[in-house]
């Protein structure tokens, strides 16, 4: 039986070791199955916390070029939404870190929500974040999610008014995941970090939720500054261009130093 | 009946169960403004004033009606064409393209950005762009930038930018990714103007608002001309923007047909095939729910059209609607009759088409035999050949323009 995949206790422990979880992002089947779970494993040994595991669809209007090419990769190499499913299961059943998903709504709609929940929690996974699913739109693909005990996670963005920000969070689960700056993801701008401190402070008076932040996150000094006020940080579009290009134990050895140096940036909190 | 009480989208932006809002959260706010926006200028007579004015003097409207007399031999229905050509900018695409910059304005925005597939909506852009003294920056599949270069270049002589976008097929699709993605970069300033009755809520319903004019000038011009309504209406269906804009004109008229015509490329039964509303499956594209060329994974497809323009796997909200309700029916021609059409046209009324209309001319041409000297159809000629001269050539071996 797989191991305690939760995403209430990877916070728990970070919070323990006084830091924030590091969360880094990868595609399932970039470029093909075998180095997506070299790679989960060279990300859980380095440290990682939490992975979020994106299933590849070919128009991700929440994601940069990098993530989008990788997504490509992915479908090219005949990815379907049932591998990224047991490359995740896969991955739980050899130790690998909690695993989150990431896609977007057509492929779940297609997948069948109720059919995909049953499949996520038997893999062990924690938990799906579904990016261009509006608090408006939840009703229709939450339930059976919410039922078989995954989390999902909602984005709040810089545009948010504060009242709607309040509301997503009380809508969210396992934690709530602030987009720090307007855009897509990728390493194009600099995170704004006195805003995101800002809007960490004044979430925290409305929930009681773990605060993970997102978006154009590349360095570990990001990760240092993100980290210092966030209670997860999550690092996608550099953690695959860190291995972009390889296969394998190459890929794995290239994701594992880089997530490494992420991880050594992430600050000790008092 | 259930149309007219389904004729404005719900408060979540539903026709039936088609349209929403599918967007990220970053895009939320600047939709929710948008509507407000909208609601608020189409309740303001002095906004209407001004884009009608525009679409007057500007534009060129209203556009005339024309009796296509040449163009079927033997007993057959009148064939009227409602002359979308004859605007500026060569096409309907301009009549959307005014009331949103105007829309625009109205919001502060100062730079408007687009998508365009064959050139049309990025030209329709562009144009109103320079005319308001608004930056313009247009997104456009790279494999579209080489097939409609002198679009491309006609788009930089008004003083607007193009992008070439490089990500998935390189296409309309991909194009309207990439303008959404810059969208939610810079939406303080930017006013996304989408060409089609596509996206999330409120841009079908509004897209629709500014090209209901079409529908409404057709109406009382053929009433006046002919004394009656016409039987059949026709027109061809991409992200459906011309479609619905004479629709509109006769939705609540039940005694006549509405006939949408999609682009069925090398065949419907084809992989290659850009007829979303006759091949393909309900699902999510670019914000909406509607009807989508895609896998059983819900993986969009790649389409095929020889017209750039109806080269788009999806289709706006409402005419799936007013397909699954039965009050339009949807029908596909494929490359060889839209291209036959062209040249018919052509030569017999001595009006190049767009090859996006030649494929409403196509199957008009039947209905037309089929109904009979009694009826009378209206087919919406939604832009002029120009810009497909040099497709057209290339086919028969010649080439015009390098």
């Amino acid at each position: 039986m797989i191991a305690s995949g939760g995403i209430g206790d990877v916070f728990a422990r970070a919070r323990a070791e006084r830091r924030a979880a590091l969360i880094p992002y990868v595609v399932a089947g970039d470029p093909d199955r075998e180095t997506t779970l070299a790679v989960i494993d060279a990300l859980t040994q380095a440290g990682a916390d939490l992975i979020e595991l994106g299933i590849p669809y070919g128009d991700p209007l929440a994601d940069g070029p990098t993530i989008a090419a990788a997504g490509q990769r992915a479908l090219g190499a005949g990815i379907k939404f049932a591998d990224s499913i047991e490359i995740a299961a896969q991955a739980r059943a050899r130790g690998a870190a909690p695993i989150l998903f990431f896609t977007y709504v057509n492929p779940v709609d297609h997948y069948g929500a109720e059919r995909f929940a049953r499949d996520a929690r038997d893999a062990g996974a924690a938990g799906a974040i579904v990016p261009d699913v509006p608090l408006e739109e939840l009703d229709a693909f939450a339930p059976p999610l919410r039922a078989a005990g995954l989390a999902i996670p909602l984005l709040i963005a810089p545009t948010t008014p504060h009242a709607r920000a309040a509301r997503i969070a009380a809508a969210s689960s396992g934690f709530v995941y602030l987009v720090s700056r307007l855009g897509v993801t990728g390493a194009r701008r600099e995170p704004d970090v006195g805003w995101v401190a800002a809007e960490i402070a004044r979430l925290r008076t409305t929930t009681q939720l773990p605060i993970a932040v997102g978006f154009g996150i590349s360095t570990p000094a990001h990760v240092a500054a993100i980290g210092a006020v966030a209670d997860g940080v999550v690092v996608g579009s550099a953690v695959v261009d860190s291995y972009a290009g390889s296969r394998g134990d190459e890929a794995a050895a290239k994701v594992g130093a880089y997530a490494a140096s992420l991880r050594a940036a992430l600050p000790s909190r008092g | 009946m259930s149309i007219q009480t389904e004729q404005t989208p719900d408060a979540r932006g539903y026709f039936g169960r088609f349209g929403g809002v599918f967007v990220p959260e970053v895009l939320m706010e600047a939709l929710a403004r948008l509507e407000q926006a909208t609601r608020e200028a189409f309740a303001d007579p002095a906004f209407w004033s001004e884009y009608e004015g525009l679409l007057r003097d500007y534009v060129g409207r209203p556009s005339p009606i024309y009796h296509a007399e040449r163009l079927v031999d033997g007993p057959h229905a009148p064939i009227i064409f409602k002359r979308e050509d004859t605007n500026h900018t060569g096409a309907h695409k301009i009549n959307n393209t005014v009331g949103q910059a105007l829309l625009a304005r109205r919001m502060g925005k100062t730079r408007l950005i687009a998508e365009t597939g064959a050139g049309q909506h990025g030209v329709a852009t562009a144009t109103i762009g320079a005319k308001m003294g608004m930056q313009v920056d247009v997104y456009m599949g790279a494999v579209d930038v080489e097939r409609q270069a002198l679009n491309v270049y006609l788009m930089k002589l008004l003083g607007a930018t193009v992008y070439p976008v490089e990500s998935g097929t390189r296409t309309l699709k991909d194009a309207t990714n990439e303008a959404f993605r810059e969208w939610a970069a810079r939406v303080e300033d930017t006013f996304y103007v989408i060409g089609s009755v596509v996206g999330a809520h409120p841009y079908p319903y509004l897209v629709r608002e500014f090209q209901k004019v079409i529908g409404v000038e057709a109406r009382a011009q053929i009433l006046e001309r002919y004394g009656r309504l016409p039987s059949d209406v026709v027109a061809c269906v991409g992200g459906g923007s011309n479609a619905m804009g004479i629709f509109r004109g006769f939705v609540d008229d039940g005694a006549v047909n509405l006939w949408g015509v999609e682009a069925a490329g090398h065949g419907v039964r084809e992989i290659d095939t850009a007829a979303s509303l006759n091949a393909g499956s309900v699902g999510i594209l670019h914000g909406s729910r509607s009807y989508v060329l895609q896998d059983g994974e819900g993986q969009v497809r790649d389409t095929h059209s020889i017209s750039a323009g109806l080269d788009y796997p999806g289709v706006g909200p409402e005419h799936s609607f007013l397909k699954d309700s039965g009050r339009a029916r949807y029908v596909a021609i494929d490359d060889d009759d839209a291209l036959a059409a062209f040249h018919h046209t052509a030569r017999r009324e001595g009006i190049v088409p767009a090859l996006e209309s030649a494929h409403a001319i196509a199957f008009a041409q039947r209905l037309a035999a089929e109904r009979g000297p009694d009826g009378l159809i209206v087919v919406n000629l939604s832009g002029r050949g120009d810009k497909d001269v040099r497709t057209v050539a290339a086919l028969e071996g010649t080439e015009v323009l390098k």
